[in-house]
């Protein structure tokens, strides 16, 4: 392959083929721990229900904050209303769970192929349900969204019903994305020492403690995934600050320097504020980068922060990045991190997983980025893997997370290093 | 539309997804969304299988609908048998896929492949998994094993052999639940014909036919194509699961009689669970209420186990398996309860609040009820998580199936009288933290006590160190499983340094100081 032909991010390759990822549903996942008092309620069938529990039963729920109203026969031959008997369905859920403030209906792909109108559901739910009882819907359809897609159309449907700040209100940001709730904590601790101190996080920990937005609002991502929550907060009039993401010490530091500009702090604030983590989140990384340094890493496509992870591991680690591949590219929020990676770094946008396998096998990685799916089959044909979801269930972001996060790459090198059983 | 907090199944793909995975040989091409890939999973990591499983997905998007989606599948169909080669195909759609209608088995017939394919109708909004699994498993055996002219005769007595029908990928126990039962089997000296689907390729079903009878181990899977054998094949069949030392028993007793042979059943010293049932230490087992719940053959087993093995009172029956609720009725009548069958989650909840009982025998969703109303619970069927594909060998079939399910179902007893007693000394100095159950606080304290240096280093850090605030309250973000280790490691860091108070920044430079 010449150097031409090589796909960067201006031309990535692009496949159609088998996916090999999640739905959007997934995201609930995540997002019920991070809004304690919300409900989730899947309007699907039953594969909808059995991926919810074989991707979260494995944890036994003593109170579940997420469900399924799994669509029959009648409800398809239109022997029953639709309508009538989600409402039944909610009744029965508010009835036993009394302490829900937030039902969220997401919908699938089955209620979006026979086009069930969710949002007008939501509507006449709040109406017989409410002020005690929000009701949102958004939808986590495989058709529509892949895994962190779901979180992003969730928090669409939040900043829809965000209340409307004053014109003249003082400058806020908006932290977009869900975060670890210590991270969220050392993100506003340093915000704080910056002088920003109208800061609030979506999603918020509760239900209402939703923030206003309107045109002084700036609004900084926090998670690569979010096109259209901040399309959509861009049309209630907030500003999208550009950054690489806060990921290793030079992306957090960006990440933070960007919000720091957009609110006038003084750079000689900013450097005496953020010394300290980016000293620790350097040693911290250090302390790591003999493992990675020239290590071959190859990304299966998951949850669009690889070419952020790939740019960290690249930057701060070492790491030769063989392919990156992320299930959508949005060009222009990843503009800030393609310009940080080499300009001949293979992209791939799409799968065609067993194409995609191909290179892999060819290529030869020291370690390949991949979901669960893929990760056990690959190991044994003695590829070593890192499972790429846990990179969405760990604290990852932000200056003392550094470390943490090269050693989530570390750990399975070290792992085969260490057993010795022969075979 | 039905509220589904916990599904007792899954969609019945995923029920010829497991019949596909179990067998060698043949690849299911399944019409279905981006997404639906999730199923890989419970095959490479609940079963931690080291291949992928042999399915291929379409895998089509939003903007797939309404022009290509049957384009879509025959490419994929064709690169399917292209790339991996197998001696047949199964063909089908999965729940949405059924929505948009564009029959995989005809467009499969298109191609012109030159393998055989079968293609699968299975109604994803009426039915489920061990039915798909079950149909799936009957369509290969009358495809690759069609009637004959005429059926054939039964060999003699004493040369007869068997199919064993039913184990499957994903099945609870299955693995080593067929280990048993060869081992039953060799000892009374009938041949195995074949064993299906586990382990079978399509080119070997045809040999279905070479048996003398057959043996139902899980009936939710293999009964129906039993059945069909029984009357093409004229091959009969006895469907007695092995699961108990009576039941163990009857299937001795059910296979020497179809094979004609005489034996007597024998009970051999590593049979212990007569014995451990019997002996004093399980006094106090007596008259437990138990509530069982799972699919119809573990159910109806657990019943019997628990009233004749372990004299225990069953106090509530039921199974998820509609296919089999005459069956599980005739057991709850017997042992004089109300049987209950339904797959509503929240009805089992209600019934097992009513019943109060001692100890549940159930899925891995009976765990999240027991585990609200604080009640012992056991493992017996399917639906279950990964930890219920244990490395060790673990089967709940024939001798050391008893075996095994004497100690899984007692042992969460003892662990309950264990929470029991130390929930009555909750003020205890050395048990009192109150974030998780008092057995676990129990470990953690013992730990810390062991983990800490020697006490006089403690009291030292004690007189000169001291945590702010703000420190303290991060301190307990960390996970409690190494929160402790955290917080000698920064008062190590601290105390080195001469520091007086601990700050967040102390916190956080101690962790970047001993990150490696």
């Amino acid at each position: 392959m010449n150097a031409t032909a090589i796909p960067g991010p201006t031309r990535p390759l692009r496949e159609r083929g088998q996916h090999e990822v999640f739905c959007g549903l997934t995201s609930i996942v995540w997002l019920h721990r991070k809004m304690q008092d919300a409900f989730f309620l899947v309007v699907g069938s039953r594969t909808c229900a059995h991926l919810m529990q074989s991707a979260a039963g494995v944890m036994i729920f003593a109170e579940p904050r997420f469900a399924t109203a799994v669509m029959e026969e009648r409800d398809l031959a239109g022997m029953a209303d639709m309508h009538d008997e989600l409402d039944g369905v909610v009744k029965r859920l508010l009835d036993r769970r009394p302490d829900i403030r937030l039902l969220v209906l997401v919908g699938s792909c089955p209620s979006e192929v026979i086009k069930l109108d969710l949002g007008r559901a939501a509507q006449r739910l709040s109406t017989s349900h409410g002020p005690s009882v929000r009701f949102l819907h958004y939808s986590g359809s495989g058709i529509e969204t892949t895994f962190t897609q779901g979180e992003d159309n969730f928090l669409s449907a939040l900043a829809h019903d965000l209340p409307q700040e004053p014109a003249d209100a003082e400058p806020s940001l908006i932290v977009a994305g869900a975060l670890a709730d210590v991270v969220e904590d050392q993100f506003r601790r340093i915000l704080k020492a910056l002088g920003i101190s109208r800061v609030s996080f979506l999603p918020p920990r509760r239900s209402t403690e939703l923030p206003a937005v309107g045109p002084n609002t700036r609004v900084i991502l926090a998670q690569p995934w979010l096109g259209e929550s901040a399309k959509l907060l861009a049309s209630r009039g907030a500003q999208i600050l550009s950054a690489p993401f806060p990921l290793g010490e030079e992306g957090t530091t960006a990440w933070l320097k960007a919000i720091a500009d957009a609110f006038g702090v003084q750079s000689g604030r900013f450097e005496a504020i953020t010394e300290p983590g980016r000293r620790r989140a350097r040693k911290a990384v250090a302390a790591r980068r003999s493992e990675l340094e020239g290590r071959r890493l190859f990304f299966f496509p998951d949850s669009q922060a690889e070419p952020s992870i790939a740019r960290f591991l690249y930057r701060e680690a070492g790491v030769i990045p063989v392919e990156i591949g992320s299930p959508y590219l949005h060009r222009h929020h990843m503009a800030p991190e393609f310009a940080l990676l080499p300009d001949d770094v293979f992209v791939s946008e799409g799968q065609d997983v067993d194409n995609q396998l191909d290179r892999c096998r060819a290529a030869r990685p020291d370690l390949a980025i991949c979901g669960m799916g893929l990760a056990n089959p690959l190991e044994a044909e003695g590829i070593a893997t890192k499972w790429s979801i846990e990179l969405v269930f760990t604290p990852i972001q932000g200056y003392e997370q550094a470390g943490d996060l090269a050693e989530l790459f570390v750990r399975p090198l070290a792992r085969r290093a260490q057993l010795k059983m022969g075979a | 539309m039905q509220l589904t907090v916990w599904t007792y199944e899954g969609p019945p793909h995923v029920g010829a997804m497991r019949i596909a995975a179990s067998m060698e040989g043949l690849h299911y091409v399944l019409h279905a969304p981006q997404g639906d890939t999730y199923a890989d999973l419970l095959f490479t990591m609940i079963e931690r299988r080291d291949t992928r499983p042999p399915v291929t997905y379409t895998t089509f998007q939003a903007r797939d609908l309404g022009k290509d989606t049957a384009e879509i599948f025959k490419t994929a169909c064709a690169r399917a048998v292209e790339r991996f080669k197998p001696e047949a195909i199964i063909v089908g759609a999965s729940c949405t896929a059924e929505l948009i209608q564009d029959d995989p088995g005809g467009l499969a017939a298109t191609l012109g492949l030159d393998i055989p394919v079968i293609p699968l109708e299975l109604p994803s909004y009426q039915k489920k998994e061990n039915w798909g699994a079950s149909e799936t498993f009957y369509r290969l055996v009358r495809a690759f094993a069609p009637a004959p002219d005429r059926p054939r005769q039964m060999r003699r007595a004493g040369q007869r052999t068997c199919n064993i029908l039913g184990p499957c990928a994903l099945g609870f126990r299955h693995r080593d639940d067929i280990v048993e039962v060869r081992r039953l089997l060799e000892e009374l000296g009938v041949g195995i014909n074949l064993v299906a689907p586990l382990g079978a390729r399509p080119s070997d079903l045809p040999r279905l036919a070479d048996a003398d009878f057959n043996i139902v181990l899980y009936p939710e899977i293999a009964q129906v194509a039993a059945d069909w054998l029984k009357r093409s094949h004229g091959q009969p069949f006895l469907s007695v699961p092995p699961i108990g030392v009576g039941a163990t028993d009857k299937f001795i007793r059910s296979v020497a009689e179809m094979a004609g042979i005489d034996t007597s059943v024998q009970h051999p010293p590593e049979l212990r669970l007569p014995w451990y049932s019997r002996s004093i230490d399980s006094t106090y087992l007596s008259g437990k209420r138990v509530f069982i719940f799972g699919d119809a053959t573990h159910a109806i087993a657990a019943a019997r186990i628990a009233r004749d093995e372990l004299a225990f009172e069953v106090c509530g029956l039921g199974t998820y398996s509609r296919e089999f609720a005459r069956e599980l009725r005739a057991e709850a009548h017997e042992q004089g309860v109300e049987p209950l069958i339904t797959d509503d989650h929240l009805v089992v909840e209600d019934a097992i609040i009513a019943a109060q009982p001692e100890l549940v025998l159930g899925t891995q969703m009976e765990r999240h009820v027991a585990k609200r109303l604080r009640v012992p619970c056991a493992v017996i069927s399917a639906p279950v998580h990964v930890q219920d594909f244990p490395a060790r060998y673990s089967p709940q079939m024939g001798r050391e199936g008893a075996n095994v399910i004497f100690d899984s179902w007692v042992h969460p007893l003892m662990m309950g009288l264990e929470e029991h007693l130390l929930g009555m000394f909750r003020e205890d100095f050395e048990f009192n933290d109150e974030q998780h159950p008092s057995h676990l606080a129990n470990a953690g304290a013992a730990s810390k006590r062991v983990q800490h240096p020697a006490e006089h280093e403690l009291i030292v850090l004690a007189q000169t160190l001291s945590w702010d605030g703000e420190a303290e309250k991060e301190l307990k973000k960390i996970p409690f499983f190494v929160r402790g280790k955290a917080r000698r490691n920064t008062e190590r860091y601290a105390a080195e340094r001469g520091l007086i108070t601990i700050t967040l920044e102390t916190l956080y430079d101690a962790k970047a100081h001993f990150s490696r």
